[in-house]
């Protein structure tokens, strides 16, 4: 039955050939390679919950009285967007669970991203032939900030508002074209015409997914035609993959694995409240929140925006605002920049153009594991630089120390980061193998009082000994005749 | 793995059942399969109970436990089945060379060399004109493309405009009534000494560019000197103990809300620029360049509070066009 449908599929598509292949296809199994699967879940997961925001949030500036079952609301002027929003989480049946699981399946999205990144650089993976992965990952990793950006920008509150007005700030922060580009997003001088809402959304719910799913495409695609890389072990080389087969076992353990992410992102979803836009109000020009805090994934530029000293410069009839453009421009630039060119920066640096298929321990890469541990201290440096306000408040200290310590704090931090770095991996790999060993040394002490140490005798039981790899197996041979006229096995007539 | 039988069909050898590659890994897999078996049954108790909870239409905290209890039990289900009852190998897939022969790149690049590159040095004139073409038609889209999508900024200050498309421009011109955002015009005894109100110029309540913080420093009177501590060349720009400022930081626009009455400062919750309102609004602290722009304000006959003119710079942040 089941052999003569896909026969008969085949007779159409001819997808056997090449089928095999990839139902054989072997992945390596490591925690770490779990972290994209998180993120290629939590997109999955926002692009359900977002067609589901997307049937009832209403793209528009348009102002109307609100009149829905929010009792403190009614009566007041609000924009549609806004009061659709309030909608999503009052008056639309699991519309809050949604909205809140959109806004959750977001910031994990980030994380899981950033924190797969880090596995990739710290283990080398993309280098040789992977180099065009990385630069897609980064890709993503922008595209995603971008539209988390735009999203948390829709429901036109009080709090997402704020940062619209300081998003086309920074534009125009930009020489020479920066008004023109903010003027042409924005149909016009913020707050614009009244267009910027219903722009946002066709950008966050079509552009800019169209695209991540295209290169989502690719990054897979390549990891299927590239084959996934392995940490060093018993049997692997660089010219193999040890692990268990994409058919059936993977693919269990993933789906397995979509669902557990989906359960947690709805569980935070339902009992941990995110963005809760009924209490920050409608978004006036006017008014501001005392509590401007922006999702996780923005606070390192609003932290670079606050440490930066007040350098603008003006001249020749011309204004160049740098106490924005560098914080808010050329700094996440670099960043980003530097992201991109990296596999290509260290193997020129390291002379090294072969492929590499076995993953490195970052301690033997001291100066890699340093540059990047250098790099994660900036960000958490400049992310914590802005929350100095609440800082100043905890320790009680004048706001004005706060920022100083950290004009010091996040250039220096990098650089005794690399070193301190740089001397532990050194440290970690002296002492290799230490951590190492499984049963204790006997020493003892001769008649002439010399010392010898021997391996103390093994315990049975502790001694595993791991099989040899084999080649996916074709048949089943099985003298069980019950088995026997199952698919793909062969009864052995003894 | 006694008897290896018939010769192989297809590419890879067969394996007996009992090969320890096709082992579960579970330790007890009976036992293993009826967890499983319960993870999954409870995550489908888990599936009904969310639909009885949409049913009677309880809180969104119990869809999400309903929700979350059916996926999880689900997923835990699956993973466990793959995980310690599906062969675990360790299986091998050799990887062949990536990138192709020498024969094969060879022929690929002699086609877009050789065929190619000879067509191309054939009709090197019908290339050039494709590309021109070409280039033409990504201008000509890119004009509507780009050129519909907002109107072109004012230059300078002298271009008029209004403040829709102009980063020069505000309403405020000499005589403007200041108002409240609900329309409620200001007179010269609305505030105490110390108070604060924010005020747009009459029929442009609530917009962006125009806001002002209007401050009372001091109980001045028609004879006294229009403000404290008036600054150089603006000596006439308060009234009565009254100042009035641009309400945009100049840092990145957002509005200057907090005012300490007791240091006289303007604090910018978004950066925590401080601006010192008794000094004429000069940034004390925080990344904002400018002081806020000053608006000259007087008072009638009738103790309403009027523009005594314009602004005399652009409000808000910096950008390239700003002298
Ligand atoms: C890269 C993927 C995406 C990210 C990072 C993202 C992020 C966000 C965030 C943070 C919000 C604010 C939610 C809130 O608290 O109200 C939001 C709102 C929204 N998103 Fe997305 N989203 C993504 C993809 C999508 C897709 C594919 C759709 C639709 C097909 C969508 C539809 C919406 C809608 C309609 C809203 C506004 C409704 C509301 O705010 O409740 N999103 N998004
Ligand atoms: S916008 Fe006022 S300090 Fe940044």
């Amino acid at each position: 039955m089941i052999d003569k449908s896909l026969n008969w599929l085949d007779d159409r598509l001819g997808f056997a050939k090449g089928g095999r292949t990839f139902l054989d296809k072997i992945f390596p199994d490591h925690w770490s390679f779990m972290l994209g699967e998180i993120a290629l879940y939590s997109f999955v997961i926002l692009l359900g919950t977002g067609v589901f925001l997307s049937l009832y949030f209403v793209p528009s500036g348009h102002e109307i009285v609100y009149h829905g079952s929010y009792v403190p609301l009614r009566g007041q002027h609000v924009s549609e967007a806004y009061a659709s929003t309030v909608g999503l989480s009052f008056d639309v049946r699991s519309g809050l669970l949604m909205r809140q699981a959109h806004h959750w399946a977001a910031d994990i999205f980030l994380g899981a991203i950033a924190v797969h990144m880090a596995r990739v650089f710290f283990t080398g993976a993309f280098r040789k032939p992977r180099e065009f992965n990385w630069i897609v990952g980064t890709l993503m990793l922008i595209l995603g900030i971008v539209n988390g950006f735009l999203g948390y920008s829709l429901p036109d509150d009080l709090v997402s508002g704020t940062g619209i007005r300081i998003a086309f700030s920074i534009i125009e922060s930009i020489p020479v074209v920066g008004s023109y580009l903010g003027f042409f997003l924005f149909g016009g001088n913020y707050p614009g015409s009244g267009i910027i809402i219903p722009r946002f959304f066709t950008i966050h719910v079509l552009i800019v997914p169209a695209i991540i799913v295209g290169l989502l495409a690719a990054h897979l695609g390549l990891l299927v035609k590239q084959k996934h890389t392995q940490f060093p072990g018993k049997g692997k080389t660089e010219h193999n993959v040890v692990g268990s087969p994409m058919f059936p076992t993977f693919i269990a353990k993933t789906t397995g694995f979509l669902f557990v992410s989906a359960a947690v992102t709805f569980l935070l979803g339902g009992f941990a409240q995110i963005n809760p836009i009924w209490q920050f109000g409608q978004y006036e020009p006017y008014q501001i929140s005392y509590a401007v805090q922006p999702d996780w994934y923005m606070g390192w530029l609003d932290g670079a925006l606050r440490i930066m000293p007040s350098w603008e410069w003006v001249g020749w009839g011309h204004t160049l605002p740098l106490e924005v453009f560098l914080p808010a421009v050329i700094f996440p630039g670099l960043i980003f920049n530097i992201l991109i060119v990296w596999p290509f920066i260290e193997s020129i640096y390291t002379k090294d153009h072969e492929y590499h298929n076995l993953l490195d321990r970052p301690r033997d890469r001291p100066k890699r594991t340093a540059a990047g541990a250098s790099m994660l201290t900036l960000l958490f440096a400049v992310f914590f630089a802005s929350s100095t306000d609440v800082m100043a408040n905890f320790f009680q200290v004048p706001l004005i120390d706060v920022l100083w310590f950290f004009r010091f704090f996040v250039p220096l931090a990098p650089i005794a980061a690399y070193f301190l770095t740089l001397k532990i991996c050194q440290e970690m790999r002296a002492a290799e193998g230490i951590g190492k060993r499984k049963h204790a040394l006997v020493v003892e002490r001769s008649t002439t009082g010399e010392y010898t140490t021997t391996a103390s005798p093994v315990r049975p039981g502790d001694e595993h000994e791991e099989l040899e790899a084999i080649p996916v197996p074709t048949f089943i041979d099985t003298t069980d005749p019950e088995l026997a006229t199952a698919a793909g096995v062969r009864r052995v007539i003894r | 793995m006694s008897d290896k039988t018939t010769p192989l069909e297809g590419t890879l050898p067969p394996a007996t059942l009992d090969d320890p590659h096709l082992l579960p890994s579970a330790k007890n897999p009976k036992r293993m399969e009826a967890l499983a078996a319960l993870a999954m049954v409870i995550g489908m108790a888990g599936f009904v109970a969310f639909i009885y909870v949409y049913w009677v239409n309880a809180s969104n905290k119990w869809e999400a436990l309903t929700l979350g209890i059916g996926m999880l039990g689900l997923g835990v289900g699956v993973i466990a089945w793959g995980k310690y009852l599906m062969p675990q190998g360790p299986f091998v897939e050799e990887r062949h060379e990536f990138h192709s022969t020498d024969d094969e790149r060879e022929s690929f690049n002699a086609a877009i060399t050789g065929r190619g590159g000879i067509e191309v040095k054939r009709r090197k004139m019908l290339l050039g004109v494709f590309a021109l073409g070409g280039g033409v038609m990504t201008l000509a889209l890119l004009i509507p493309g780009v050129r519909s999508l907002g109107p072109k900024p004012a230059k300078s200050e002298g271009t008029q405009g209004s403040t829709e498309d102009s980063l020069f421009t505000t309403n405020w011109k000499k005589g403007a009534k200041l108002v409240t955002v609900g329309g409620r015009p200001v007179k010269v005894d609305d505030l105490d000494v110390g108070g604060v109100l924010t005020v747009f110029p009459q029929g442009h309540e609530g917009s962006s560019p125009d806001q002002v913080i209007l401050i009372r420093l001091a109980q001045l009177g028609p004879n006294d000197p229009p403000y404290p501590i008036a600054a150089p060349g603006r000596t006439e720009w308060g009234v009565q103990g009254y100042v009035a400022y641009s309400k945009l930081c100049t840092h990145l626009g957002c509005p200057v809300g907090l005012y300490q009455e007791r240091t006289q400062q303007l604090v910018c919750p978004c950066h925590q620029s401080i601006f010192n309102v008794n000094a004429g609004a000069i940034p004390q602290f925080g990344p904002a360049p400018r002081p806020l722009p000053m608006l000259p304000i007087t008072v009638d006959a009738t103790g309403q509070m009027r523009a005594n003119g314009g602004f005399d710079q652009a409000v808000g942040p910096g950008f390239w066009e700003r002298p």
